[in-house]
């Protein structure tokens, strides 16, 4: 029996820590500031034939700002590249909360969104259009409530086909602007001869775009304690500063 | 009423008054921060309470309500859309 890996990924409060004890058994903190998972907690769970590992990621309304939370959450999706990230959203909240799943969907295509508290939503009179949503997205969408226990066993299934590889979706691609998909164009190849094949090239190439330089030392400590030699770094930060002008 | 083309920093906008955000001159991290909150160009953002010193304000933007300072909401421009006569 393999086992795969699930990540949590989402904006605080969006009840991934209930979905994530209801999942695994376990009592990770929830709540709504008191608890706030800090720290990544770790859980198992097994649904039909397979075996997974839940990991409970901090709650981040971005992976881009940089806090120790977003760094972290980042960190997990980019390095330990789970099988499955999972990413639950607040049904009450949609346009903010998919801006989050807009990120990781670019980094990674092993996505299901899971849009959770549902029996809110249906409370308030909010009507989710999942079909279109999925369509849109390109990945699997469930709507679920973790708290009433509703549309957990559908969220399970498409998390083991995306689990199993049975459905694949490459990242989702946003086309920019002329000048930014230049720089991307020019920096791309100069990503992959560097790090390789391993992580996300368009979206890394991206990033030094932006300045990320918080990224560049995650990427740099990971290579380095995978024993990985990293010449062209700088050049890449180089090109990547000079393209913001 | 007709149309307001001309953006004004939300800083100037009156209570009640709704904006369509047309640009950030916002920099760096808080500009990504508030890009993350929903202050992006062509969203609405409504003006909630201004405090009796205007500093901070309220705005409500995504479903959300969110303080910001002068300094932050003197750098995000809106076309008036509705709420507030001037
Ligand atoms: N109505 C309703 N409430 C829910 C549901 N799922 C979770 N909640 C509530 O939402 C609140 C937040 O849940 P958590 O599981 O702590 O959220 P979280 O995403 O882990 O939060 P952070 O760790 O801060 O990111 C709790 O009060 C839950 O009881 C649901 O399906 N429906
Ligand atoms: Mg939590």
């Amino acid at each position: 029996m393999s086992q795969y890996t699930v990540a949590f990924a989402g904006n605080p409060n969006t009840g991934k820590s209930t979905l994530f004890n209801l999942l695994t058994g376990m009592r990770q903190h929830t709540g709504n500031w008191a608890g706030k998972t800090v720290i990544s907690a770790e859980g198992e769970f097994t649904h039909k034939d397979h075996q997974y590992l839940a990991v409970d990621l901090p709650g981040t309304y971005s992976l881009y700002s940089n806090s120790a939370d977003e760094e972290a959450a980042r960190d997990y999706i980019i390095f330990e590249q789970p099988d499955v990230t999972l990413v639950v959203l607040d049904a009450t909240s949609l346009e903010r909360n998919l801006n989050l799943a807009l990120q990781v969907l670019e980094i990674t295509g092993r996505t299901v969104i899971c849009i959770n508290l549902i029996d809110e939503a249906r409370r308030l009179g909010i009507d989710i259009n999942l079909k279109k949503i999925s369509k849109r997205l390109g990945v699997p969408v469930v709507a679920i409530s973790a708290r009433n226990k509703i549309g957990i066993e559908a969220l399970l299934d498409q998390v083991e086909l995306v689990a199993t590889s049975v459905v694949t979706a490459p990242p989702l691609r946003i086309t920019y602007n002329d000048e930014i998909e230049r720089g991307i164009a020019e920096l791309t190849p100069m990503v992959e001869q560097t790090i390789g094949s391993m992580y996300p090239a368009r979206w890394i190439a991206l990033r030094l775009l932006d300045g990320d330089d918080s990224l560049l030392t995650s990427l740099k400590a990971n290579m380095n304690s995978k024993g990985k030699a990293l010449p062209g770094t700088k050049e890449v930060l180089g090109h990547g500063v000079t393209a913001c002008h | 009423m007709t149309a307001t083309v001309i953006p004004i920093p939300l800083s100037e906008a009156l209570n009640g008054s709704r904006l369509r955000i047309s640009g950030i001159e916002v920099q760096g991290v808080l500009r990504r921060r508030l890009l993350d909150l929903g202050f992006v160009v062509g969203n609405a953002v409504e003006v909630l309470r201004r405090s009796p010193l205007g500093d901070p304000t309220a705005f409500r933007v995504s479903n959300t309500t969110i303080a910001l300072r002068r300094e932050e909401s003197s750098l995000i421009y809106g076309e008036l859309i509705g709420g507030a006569e001037t």
